[in-house]
């Protein structure tokens, strides 16, 4: 885990948090849309908010597709759970809100799952958990790590060679 | 009638959402780590590589099922029920379908984090 990659994880939490954030405070602002007036959800779009999360949310998948192309799913998804968490402390520090305590034991339940994963390993499904470049590394490995095979293999080789 | 309707509605997000992570998730391995393609061969190739993956195409696909699926749940009940339900069931199947489709070793500590995750979610999505 690279400090490039934390940046990547945290992109996930906080573009989706805000990004919720900011489409729901634009669509109460747009007002509701039914399936009779579809031209509410153009009109919509023209909201700054909605228009901002919607940029927010893109930037949440970007995250999102770039965290799971090197990390498993049961990693990365809790890191999503985040974003509630956070949410609910802005509630609690910027906008003054009051914070139940049932909703203080979700914030300890969920920050004690993300604890729980982000101490093992990122990848685990073994049929991808070799780069090309470290299968590559253990190929020209493993001949050195037992002695005795390493010396008789090119021999046999040699052998069928000649 | 009302409730099954609910429930019927909160299962098919849970099982579209599923889908699309799982389907995601296993686009975005045979891309292959961003961070390495993005240095070798440039963003542009990393974007042409993963839009034309055929599961990340049935991954947005799905879970766009899942979020009109949403929509027509949250119209059948209340969003205290719908939103907390969905989100924490969803984390709960993601961890069963990471380990039967993705191979992924979700141990003791994995299965502890779904389950504290989806309990801490039920609490704060509603």
């Amino acid at each position: 885990m690279t400090f490039r990659k934390y940046l990547v994880l945290a992109g996930v939490t906080v573009f989706a948090a805000a990004g919720d954030s900011m489409l729901s405070h634009g669509m109460k602002q747009a007002g509701n849309i039914s399936l009779n007036h579809l031209q509410g959800i153009l009109l919509a779009l023209l909201n700054p908010w909605v228009a901002a999360g919607i940029l927010l949310l893109l930037a949440f998948f970007a995250s999102y597709m770039n965290a799971l192309s090197w990390a498993d799913l049961t990693y990365v998804l809790p890191a999503t759970s985040l974003g509630y968490v956070l949410l609910a402390l802005v509630a609690k520090f910027v906008l003054h809100e009051q914070v139940s305590p049932l909703r203080w034991l979700g914030i300890a339940l969920i920050s004690g799952g993300v604890g729980f994963v982000a101490g093992g390993p990122a990848l685990t499904s073994h049929e991808h958990s070799k780069s090309p470049v470290l299968a590559k590394e253990a190929r020209n490995v493993a001949p050195a790590v037992d002695g005795a095979p390493a010396e008789d293999v090119p021999a046999v080789g040699g052998g069928a060679r000649r | 009638m009302k409730h099954a309707y609910t429930w019927g509605g909160i299962l098919v997000v849970v099982f579209a959402s599923v889908v699309g992570d799982v389907l995601l998730a296993r686009a975005m391995k045979q891309v292959g780590d961003v961070h390495d393609l993005w240095r070798r061969v440039g963003l542009w190739a990393v974007v042409s590589r993963t839009l034309g993956n055929a599961n990340f195409f049935l991954g947005v696909t799905a879970m766009a099922v899942a979020f009109f699926s949403l929509l027509f749940a949250l119209s059948w009940g209340d969003v205290s029920l719908v939103a907390p339900a969905a989100a924490s069931l969803t984390f709960i199947g993601n961890a069963f379908a990471a380990k039967i489709f993705l191979h992924e070793k979700v141990d003791q500590r994995r299965w502890l984090a779904a389950v504290l995750v989806a309990a801490g979610v039920a609490l704060l999505a509603g």
